[in-house]
């Protein structure tokens, strides 16, 4: 049998959105090689994340009943243990920062190929999956002339199952003492508390690397004060501490929906586009026509932001 | 101590750029420090700073114009460097397994207590090899990490993952360790003039795959890239075209349009 191993992402009770994505990326690919669809999921209420993951187009969910939450030692340990018994021709896992945590570990034990951040999978005498380069400027395939193959699947593009379905349930047994793991979780702690929520912005006039110095983020703030806005920014100006970190939109700042959004020098990696794409009108000015912001802009300037933004504010005072 | 931190040169491309068969046309392509590895190139001089006896050591895989990056890691801060390559190398399409048995080889030579690398490159951004490695070299590890703090007897390091939506997870790591940095761990140094002109006495010591104890079988690799495109814009984006002025005039219906400003 060519079957497909899928593990699924959660974290404090819940799911993660990639799990169900992993699992239309495993069945699309179990297709492609005619065998069953395997999902794991460790760790947790791995009975109530079961019945959860119980979808149509899985033959079987495995569990792990150890610890409460992800540690990197239990999920590759048992990952590789159950890939092991049901050696399966591919190996997927999400593309999440805990998937960055355990993937690579389990496929160097394993001594499989590692195709990494895959957007698109398929299978014809061998595995083709598709990634991106460069910044997204560019997408490649890649080929992969052994099998089995372990893959990481990044999150947000295959669409999510959500199909229920009675699917078998099989306990996995796997020991694992989390006080001799060398990392130990100490516990979680939510960032970007300040004075204001940019998830609650009806409008917000976003930042990124575009403004080149942290002075001209004077430019910008005059923009916000002119028109009532909010200010956001992408990740580099809250790397450069230019602004805090309440105020990142992104994959690991914050989700937004705003009435509208006005990105400012933002290129639109894939990670900022992830927390702010469920914006209602998206508008970018941006000097280089190729960035990937204006593949999801509803308006767009290809412009130099140190004129078109004193232009800007200029019409509102 | 000795923390040894892995730097890349990676290849940006152009705004406009053309494709030759499978990669950018070299003329597109501009090469630099990867940004990531720039944080974790502080994070050891940092750490180098703040304790005895602190030997850093970077090490590169890549072809001799990438002397230039790693004289930006030395003129930092960096004591030494190491660069891994040769003919077998060059000719090579490096997966993240073939990375891990070169820089395993490389670990094996130095024995070093940290292993710092960055989450990934900008480049092929497959952010994995730091983990890789250090499940092939039996060392503890944490990926993403964007707050770094030691015991003062350097035997646990207490760190912040960076995960999803806000939120960071607080795991404790015993050493020896490798560790993938996070952008904005720290603030990145600018080279100073001194730093610079010191760097050019630093050594770089050059390694082939025979001085590491492998062979060419070390770098093969069952991944080949068989194509490179231009993704398909799915942009149906209204342009404002003319002026600075009359762009930012057409905008600024829109904002009021959707009401969102008032006047």
């Amino acid at each position: 049998m060519s079957d497909v191993l899928a593990v699924a992402d959660h974290r404090r009770g819940e799911l993660r959105d990639v799990s169900f994505e992993i699992v239309r990326a495993g069945r699309e690919l179990a297709a492609d090689l005619g065998g069953d669809l395997h999902v794991a999921v460790i760790a947790g209420d791995v009975d109530g994340f079961a019945d959860r993951l119980s979808l149509e187009g899985v033959d079987t969910v495995h569990t792990v009943d150890a610890g409460e939450e992800f540690n990197h030692d239990l999920y590759a340990g048992a990952t590789a243990a159950l890939f092991e018994e049901l050696a399966p021709t591919a190996l997927l896992m999400p593309n999440s920062v805990n998937g960055l945590d355990y993937a690579p570990a389990v496929a160097n034990r394993l001594d499989l190929p590692l195709v990494a951040d895959a957007v698109g999978l398929s299978y014809d005498d061998g595995l083709e999956a598709t990634r991106e380069m460069y910044g997204s400027k560019v997408a490649t395939t890649v080929e992969v002339s052994e099998e089995p193959v372990a893959v990481t699947v990044r999150g947000g593009e295959w669409p999510a199952v959500e199909d229920a379905a009675d699917v078998a349930v099989e306990p996995f047994d796997y020991e694992f003492d989390e006080a001799t793991s060398g990392a130990r979780v100490q516990g979680f702690e939510e960032v970007g508390a300040g004075d204001v929520d940019i998830a609650d912005a009806e409008f917000l006039v976003s930042v990124g690397r575009g403004i080149e110095e942290e002075e001209n983020l004077e430019l910008i703030e005059e923009l916000v004060e002119a028109t009532g806005a909010t200010l956001s920014s992408s990740r580099p100006i809250v790397d450069n501490g230019w602004l805090p970190k309440n105020r990142q939109v992104g994959q690991s700042g914050k989700q937004v929906t705003p009435d509208v959004y006005l990105a400012i020098g933002i290129s639109g990696a894939v990670q900022h586009v992830a927390g702010m794409k469920g914006a209602e009108t998206i508008i970018a000015i941006n000097t280089d026509p190729n960035a990937p912001i204006f593949d999801i802009a509803d308006y767009g300037i290809v412009g130099d932001l140190f004129d078109v933004v004193p232009a800007l504010t200029e019409q509102f005072e | 101590m000795k923390i040894l931190v892995t730097v890349k040169e990676v290849a940006e491309a152009a705004d406009d750029f053309e494709i030759d068969g499978t990669d950018i046309g070299e003329q597109y392509l501009e090469y630099d420090l990867n940004e990531w590895d720039d944080y974790a190139v502080e994070a050891a001089v940092q750490l180098s700073e703040a304790y005895d006896d602190v030997e850093t050591v970077s090490v590169t895989i890549g072809p001799e114009r990438s002397e230039e990056t790693i004289r930006m890691a030395l003129a930092k801060g960096v004591d030494r460097a190491i660069r891994v390559w040769d003919d077998d190398v060059a000719a090579a399409d490096l997966d993240v397994a073939a990375k891990t048995r070169l820089l395993s080889a490389v670990v094996a030579e130095e024995e070093p207590d940290l292993v710092l690398s960055g989450v990934q490159a900008a480049d092929d951004g497959f952010g994995a090899t730091g983990v890789s490695l250090a499940d092939e070299i039996g060392f503890d590890w944490a990926a993403v990490v964007n707050h770094l703090d030691t015991d003062d007897d350097l035997s646990t390091a207490h760190v912040h993952r960076e995960l999803e939506g806000g939120i960071e997870e607080l795991t404790d790591v015993d050493l020896p360790a490798v560790l993938t940095i996070q952008t904005g761990l720290n603030e990145p140094r600018y080279a100073s003039l001194r730093g610079i002109r010191q760097a050019q006495s630093k050594e770089i010591a050059e390694f082939g795959l025979g001085d590491l104890g492998l062979d060419a079988d070390a770098v093969a690799s069952p991944i080949e890239r068989t194509a490179m495109y231009e993704p398909e814009t799915e942009s149906d984006a209204t342009y404002f075209d003319g002026s600075a002025d009359e762009q930012a005039a057409q905008l600024a219906d829109v904002l009021r349009t959707k009401g969102v400003v008032s006047e």
